[in-house]
């Protein structure tokens, strides 16, 4: 019974160094994004669950067809453009953390500065969107929380959807808004110096990786309320 | 303070960005006396935080033990009155009586209490504060920052329920499983008004606080284990911690997720969980006069026990670990079947995930469906079974010392076992329609689940205790009365209600007094709730035997007082943060050379060709 133990001392695994290596850091910073995927996976599931047992699903084409000046008649455009500035925006980042790897401090906060609007622009959309819906209810084409009436051929449409949309919109705009936070504070210390004096940007890449998980699950979200 | 702190893992991040670089740099960070804010509150050393955690843990399990006594003297007599029941609870008891409302708010927040404050945080967060860097030999957590947050959520949480108790409709009264339509309607009891709204804030923060510390968990083994310490030359101890804090990352946003849309439903009238509700022979309507429906209540009992199944794996993998470390280190014999024991954790693990629904057979599940978590569920027993029997034989003819840390080790195999056994029984979805929510549920789990992870926190207390209060020991004697106490005490309490549960009586009820059938276990429950009391003033020798050994001006001499084979007792007798003055040791073997080639124990840190410098002794030269 006796224990074989050998230990390889070239083996990523034998300790002193990391396995994968990266850091610490980068290393929570995935494991705290698979333990959103479960979040939101969640939240999906809750989704697909209560949508399978209604016996009607509101048509997107229908409830997103608004677009800001132009009004009525363009369906889902607005949200490929909403989608557009957030895909758009994550490449942004890209490009900053590939400036971090140079070492380029100003080529950071440019593309860093890029993402943020990005950000800004996308929360802007969401919150022009959730406006022209809630305020619709009063010309009788909207919904809120509580309420769905899209007018003629639309008495079917189940309030599941509005109060789905709201909350799982509403939780994915809050990662988004809580990653431009995040994005403000790394352009402060960025431009104070703090990653150079470092000698590396790693931090933005941890922040990249967020804010390109968020994008991520936009896509799924995209997919859930306006194309299925 | 916080300045050192970010030195050392500065430190860190700087060995990994560089390899070749050992994370031995010295720390002459020591030298400065942080203040007392800085060295008691806020501190960022994972000893203090894991004191921290320890403290907290055992204050609320004396409330959360306390309330199952006052809701076992209700069971037990029925129709007396306890006018010092009024004396403590005022309104609650009026008449030395309990409030049926408020019995159901102390079932569930003994529930709350004990899973998640004491079974969790004062388990997991104590135990892989501590014993994670000492055992992989690293200075501090990968984020000791981090670490300081994840006590302070825990305390934050720990706030926001104690003042649910006090609020005036009294706190949570819905089970701990928090099912809607009870917790999702504010009018459906006193306890689903703001003291359910407590609940789910307090959880928020919990799930938070956990979060924090599981990611620090995974980061700092795999990360920061000192050089030659291989994954499979880790303390079981550390595999437990490991997947536990999987466990824990994987599971609770899940729980996060089903709180957010309660609170939904809760405050902003959207329907998630609910679906037709008729209140008063009324159908119950949103605040825009549409009938609220669309939701499901089943869907939230998915949600909930997708955590709440690993959950009572988060409670237990811990103390599991523990256990297999002091088996070994008392009876100086290798733990049985090393691998087989990581294996089977792994395994738990995993199967972990693909069994909640057995909580919810009698949901109106699909039969087709319950077969399948039946299947799941009965191949736990596998892994479960070759740790028991890795236990056994792991003791096995050894030298046992028994310390009472042993005997709260041994006690935790024996309830393992007991718990265990009816756990077969009940994951069968055949036998879970008799079975269900009857007291023969509240004996298996609390056997399995409740009774032994406390059994594997004592144990940890006792072995560990020097560890954590700069050698001290706890006074054996006391200890021993104690595990004799607790042990028997506990069977008294909990093997009774299999008969009940067998016969049909009900869990969660206030009285069984208008039931004739159930007259019969009058003396039965009087004889189960004097056994409660008895082991509830029994823990008082455990806790005034830690609070006045942690004071206590006797020490030992000896850095290793177990001649134990891990890290942590190479650190010095009262180890500043950073853990090792000097250099970190390097690992050259297994945690588990007890009593080879007739050496009593070869510590991880002895190469081969520096046995000579280690006493024989003791040790049997062939095995």
């Amino acid at each position: 019974m006796s224990h074989v133990d050998v230990a390889n001392p070239e083996s990523a695994w034998y300790g002193g160094k990391s396995p994968f290596n990266v850091s610490y850091g980068k290393l929570m910073m995935w494991y705290f994004l698979l333990s959103d995927v479960f979040t939101f996976s969640a939240l999906l599931i809750s989704y697909g669950a209560i949508r399978m047992s209604a016996p009607e699903w509101a048509a997107p084409d229908v409830v997103f067809s608004a677009m800001p000046v132009l009004g009525e008649g363009y369906p889902l455009i607005f949200v490929t453009i909403m989608t557009f500035i957030l895909i758009m925006s994550s490449v942004f980042v890209v490009r900053a953390v590939q400036e971090g790897h140079r070492m380029n401090k100003k080529g950071v906060m440019t593309w860093l500065a890029w993402g943020i609007v990005g950000g800004v622009a996308f929360l802007g959309c969401q919150a022009w969107e959730w406006t022209h819906l809630i305020g619709g209810l009063s010309h009788g084409h909207g919904m809120t929380i509580s309420e769905i009436n899209f007018g003629p051929g639309t008495e079917h449409y189940p309030i599941q959807f509005a109060f789905l949309f709201f909350v799982i919109t509403g939780f994915h705009g809050f990662h988004v808004f809580s990653g431009v936070l995040i994005n403000i504070w790394a352009l402060i210390m960025t431009a104070n110096g703090t990653f150079e004096r470092r000698g590396h940007y790693e931090m933005i890449e941890k922040i990249g990786l967020y804010w390109h998980f968020v994008d991520l699950v936009w896509v799924f979200v995209f997919l859930a309320f306006y194309l299925l | 303070m916080a300045h050192i702190d970010i030195d050392i893992h500065e430190g860190h991040a700087h060995d990994h960005d560089h390899h070749g670089h050992r994370h031995d740099d010295h720390h002459d960070h020591e030298h400065h006396e942080p203040g007392f804010v800085m060295k008691y509150l806020f501190s960022m050393d994972h000893k203090m935080i894991a004191k921290q955690f320890l403290i907290t843990g055992i204050l609320w399990a004396v409330i959360g033990v306390l309330f199952s006594v006052l809701f076992r003297i209700q069971l037990a007599w029925p129709n007396e009155t306890f006018p010092i029941l009024e004396t403590l609870l005022g309104g609650w008891a009026e008449g030395g009586k309990l409030d049926p409302e408020f019995y159901y708010a102390l079932v569930t927040m003994h529930g709350t209490i004990m899973v998640f404050f004491v079974l969790t945080a004062g388990l997991s967060g104590t135990f892989s504060n501590l014993l994670i860097p000492l055992q992989v030999g690293a200075r501090d957590m990968a984020s000791p920052f981090m670490n300081m947050l994840s006590y302070w959520f825990f305390f934050l949480a720990g706030v926001v329920m104690f003042v649910s108790l006090f609020v005036q409709t009294g706190p949570a009264s819905g089970g701990w499983t928090a099912y809607p339509p009870l917790s999702a309607l504010e009018t459906a009891s006193s306890g689903s008004g703001i003291g359910m709204t407590l609940w789910l804030t307090s959880m928020a923060l919990f799930i938070v606080s956990s979060l924090l510390g599981g990611l620090n968990y995974v980061a700092t083994i795999l990360n920061m284990r000192t050089k030659g310490m291989t994954m499979f030359r880790m303390p079981l101890t550390i595999w437990a911690f490991f997947f536990t804090a999987i466990l824990g990352v994987l599971s609770f946003p899940v729980l996060l997720s089903a709180c957010l849309l309660l609170i939904f439903d809760r405050h902003f009238g959207t329907a998630f969980y609910l679906s037709d509700i008729f209140i008063n022979g009324e159908v119950l309507r949103n605040s825009a006069g549409q009938i609220i429906e669309g939701g499901s209540p089943i869907l939230f009992q998915h949600l909930f026990w997708f955590l709440g199944h690993p959950e009572v794996y988060i409670v237990i993998l811990p103390a599991m670990g523990m256990v297999s470390e002091i088996l070994a280190c008392n009876s100086k014999k290798p733990v049985f079947g090393y691998k087989a024991m990581v294996y089977s954790i792994m395994a738990i693990t995993v199967l972990g995930f693909l069994v909640w629904a057995h909580h919810m057979f009698m949901s109106g599940m699909n039969p087709f469906v319950g077969s399948i978590f039946v299947l799941f569920t009965l191949m736990i027993a596998v892994p479960s079974a070759v740790k028991v029997f890795n236990w056994i034989t792991t003791i096995w003819k050894g030298n046992i010392n028994y310390t009472p840390a042993t005997l709260f080790a041994v006690g935790f195999v024996s309830l393992f076992i007991s718990g265990g056994l009816t756990g077969i029984y009940l994951g069968n979805s055949a036998l879970d329609i008799p079975l269900h929510d009857s007291y023969f549920v509240i004996a298996h789990f609390h056997i399995v689940m409740g009774l032994a992870a406390g059994f594997g926190l004592f144990a940890g207390v006792y072995h560990w205790f020097p560890k954590l209060f700069g050698g001290r020991m706890m006074n054996t004697t006391l200890g021993e009365i104690h595990f004799w106490i607790t042990f028997v005490g506990s069977y008294c309490i909990f093997w009774p209600m299999h008969y009940l549960g067998m016969t049909g009586v009900p869990r969660r009820y206030y009285s069984f007094n208008e039931f004739e059938t159930f007259s019969v276990y009058a003396e039965l429950n009087i004889f189960m709730t004097v056994a409660a009391i008895v082991v509830f003033f029994a823990q008082f020798l455990f806790v005034i035997n830690f609070f006045m050994s942690a004071v206590s001006t006797r020490r030992t001499k000896s850095k290793n007082p177990y001649n134990a084979s891990t890290l942590e007792w190479t650190t010095p007798i009262e180890a500043g943060h950073g853990n090792w003055p000097g250099a970190i040791p390097e690992v050259h073997r297994w945690p588990y050379d007890y009593g080879k080639d007739g050496y009593e124990t070869i510590p991880q840190t002895i190469p081969d060709s520096r046995l000579n410098e280690i006493e024989k002794k003791g040790g049997r030269t062939s095995r």
